[in-house]
């Protein structure tokens, strides 16, 4: 059992959750994630670690209402208990070797950056961040993410904060102005990632894509989130969740990605009824 | 000579076990069992223990059966294994202790030791006895993985008076028992549960959701511990690499299994999805694929297995391979996968190869080659892949403490399945590769009597 030390509103449907996990919270890096049970007939569900604190015993997540588990885990006040929480599992974000990073966060894929943006601060090389959502109530932390970043660059579907129109119009004014740039690292929907990849792939920026693809233990025993990544199969939770963009069969990841969503969607209008 | 015929077991009917999740074998009843034990010859030279992979002292055990001494046959099998419940429902008799008995051939047939195993079992589970214990040493001993091999180190430590902490990975122990294994085999409940009970029993402590390598490191086990046991099974579901692998309706038993078996997926109001097609293909013929193809039996699915190698050549147990049958799976035998072919990303068929055998193999069984010309494709909705695992790569990622063979298997002195650590030791499939809960008990019980004879 794990107590929820704090719980806010972060944005429509999207709750922080500071949770007390103190061994994951000594030993997790940026860009891993935890399993989570809400209870004990729950299933099992992958959450990246966007905050973590090693002297308080805490992680923090950013979890957006889209399934039953998180609609179940929306209902829960702050000293309730989450009933598992196992991690940290995947590998760290390894961005060491680029002078100049780009991190680009898209939606709830905002959390899984952060952390990085906050750590490339600490270590006196802060990124330039370029965030989108579909409007401006949507995005959150977006004074977290100037304080951390070098630059931060905002991009709103309609134009109601920061570029109108998508991450990618974002990047390719830095690219057009001539920023240099090492690295990018990606994280958001599926389709989003796809489209940065396709937009840095002409000038050769390597691309780190996080994928979030569909598992169950979480340590490599299922298989259920493979990916093709240059003609070969590997493993989100063990090989992963980053991978070079440019490699990934995104068509493949996006098919794979929506095996379960019509159940997911059955569950999620039980989980309201009840 | 009495040269009756083996008793079999009663079963459910198999039109009515396709429709629950049961257990199919009902073991002996009372008078049965006394009968079927009175078949041992008790011949001096024994040769079912020969078979078995921890030589089990079979005819003892069975002369208290014999006597109807039951709580002396429980002590009698108990200083030679710690899961008889588990063991006499999983283990492939026919292939170990069975296939040597003398009466096999000639005498009615080898007597039925598996099904008096579990019956010795199950009176142990019903009757537990005031656990056995030593005088508290004081030396720390952690477990990685509550599997068979770890369960049973942890029991024998505990006993010989350790002061035991197992790990486990999932949100509930018991490794494969729970997650692999599926109910109509082995209940969860009846059996699993009962051995896990029994060992905290003994004051075994589980730290579950824990993932050594990731929540804690091997050092911070080296730091507070005086020996630590690796046994943390097998690993990565093996694929076929053919086009299509990855369509969705394409997985591996290990992922199908444990939605099912821990996750409870085939109940209507769960939680977890699991999907189940209604022409199903599954790949292998090993435990896993039986348990794979009759799970998805009780789903609902019109079930094939795909195999590319002959009936002698399957892996599984002998009785799965028939209550399979009886459940009404075909098998597709010398037929090998080429490609699986899809619809809107989803799979719609699978394109198969028949094989004939050739020349025995390293592994001495002959190998299969493909027959020319003889493509064609079958009908499904679903792929299931039971082909076996590779190691884990998480434990080799995080310590260079101990020494991994090129397979990736851990490396260790096999009468005390020492590694190269000396306080580190290893058993079951994370050694072996994939292989059965005999040989990983056995392990379990061979590294717990190694770190006594050298802690205490």
């Amino acid at each position: 059992m794990n107590t929820l030390m704090e719980i806010d509103d972060v944005a429509p449907r999207v709750k922080r959750y500071v949770v007390a996990a103190p061994e994951v919270a000594k030993h997790c890096l940026p860009g891993q994630f935890v399993i989570v049970r809400v209870d004990d007939e729950g299933e099992r569900v992958p959450f990246t670690i966007c905050d973590y604190d090693r002297q308080n015993g805490t992680i923090t997540l950013l979890v957006q209402d889209v399934g039953y588990s998180t609609h179940k885990m929306g209902a829960l006040k702050a000293g309730d208990s989450l009933h598992d929480v196992v991690g940290p599992l995947g590998n760290a974000t390894d961005l060491s070797g680029y002078e100049n990073v780009v991190l680009v966060g898209g939606g709830i894929g905002c959390a899984v950056i952060y952390p990085q943006a906050k750590l490339r601060h600490a270590q006196g090389k802060p990124c330039t961040t370029i965030i989108g959502a579909r409007t401006r109530e949507l995005l959150f932390a977006v004074d977290e993410f100037r304080r951390e970043s070098k630059e931060l660059l905002v991009a709103t579907d309609d134009g109601s904060l920061g570029v109108k129109g998508f991450v990618t119009t974002a990047l390719q004014q830095l690219i057009d102005r001539g920023d240099k740039i090492d690295c990018v690292f990606v994280v958001g929907p599926m389709i989003m990632m796809r489209n940065v990849c396709e937009l840095t792939r002409p000038y050769g920026i390597r691309t780190i894509v996080s994928m979030n693809s569909i598992m169950v233990d979480g340590t490599g025993m299922c298989g259920g989130c493979r990916v093709t990544v240059g003609g070969e199969t590997k493993y989100a939770c063990v090989d992963g969740p980053e991978f070079d963009g440019h490699l990934i069969d995104f068509s493949e990841a996006m098919n794979r990605s929506g095996f379960y969503r019509e159940h997911e969607q059955a569950c999620r209008l039980r989980g309201e009824k009840q | 000579m009495n040269t009756s015929a083996r008793h079999s077991v009663s079963v459910q009917p198999a039109e009515q076990r396709i429709r629950n999740f049961d257990e199919v074998s009902l073991g002996f009843d009372h008078a049965t069992m006394l009968e079927e034990a009175d078949r041992c010859l008790h011949c001096a030279a024994a040769p079912c223990r020969k078979g078995c992979p921890v030589g089990v002292d079979i005819p003892a055990f069975i002369a208290r059966l014999k006597e109807d001494d039951l709580d002396g046959a429980v002590r009698t099998i108990s200083l030679d294994t710690l899961l008889p419940a588990i063991c006499g429902r999983v283990c492939p008799q026919e292939k170990q202790c069975e296939a040597l008995c003398v009466r096999k051939a000639k005498l009615g047939g080898s007597v039925a030791i598996g099904a008096l195993e579990r019956y010795v079992g199950d009176y142990a589970l019903a009757h537990p006895a005031a656990p056995a214990k030593a005088a508290e040493n004081g030396k720390k001993v952690a477990v990685v993985g509550s599997g068979p091999s770890g369960l049973t180190c942890a029991a024998d430590c505990a006993a010989a008076g350790f002061d035991v902490t197992v790990f486990e990975a999932f949100h509930k122990a018991g490794g494969v028992l729970v997650y692999g294994i599926p109910e109509f085999r082995l209940p969860k409940d009846k059996v699993v549960a009962k051995e896990i009970a029994k060992l905290e029993a003994l004051g075994v402590k589980f730290r579950l959701n824990t993932v050594i390598g990731k929540t804690l490191t091997i050092d911070d086990l080296l730091d507070e511990y005086d020996a630590i046991f690796i046994g943390t099974g097998a690993g990565l579901p093996k694929f076929m690499g053919v086009p299509g692998e990855n369509l969705n309706g394409v997985g591996s038993a290990n992922e199908f299994l444990t939605r099912v078996n821990l996750m409870k997926a085939y109940k209507s109001d769960a939680v977890t999805p699991v999907y189940c097609g209604k022409n199903v293909a599954v790949v292998g013929a090993g435990n896993v694929a039986m348990d794979a193809a009759r799970t998805a039996r009780r789903m609902g699915a019109d079930v094939t297995i795909v195999y590319r190698r002959g009936r002698d050549e399957m892996p599984a147990r002998g009785e799965e391979i028939d209550h399979a049958e009886e459940e009404g799976i075909r098998f597709e035998l010398l037929t090998n996968p080429v490609e699986i072919t899809g619809e809107n990303g989803k799979v719609s068929g699978i394109r198969c190869v028949r094989m004939q055998l050739g020349e025995p193999d390293a592994s001495g069984r002959r190998s299969p080659v493909p027959i020319e010309g003889s493509e064609f494709e079958m009908s499904v909705d679903q792929v299931i892949v039971a082909l076996g695992t590779s190691p884990n790569p998480l434990i080799r990622k995080s310590t260079d403490k101990i020494e991994f063979s090129r397979r990736g298997t851990i490396v260790v002195d096999e009468e005390t399945m020492g590694t190269s650590n000396e306080k580190i030791y290893a058993g079951g499939d994370a050694v072996t590769g994939a292989a059965t809960v005999i040989l990983a008990m056995g392990a379990g019980r061979k590294a717990a009597a190694a770190i006594k004879a050298k802690l205490v």
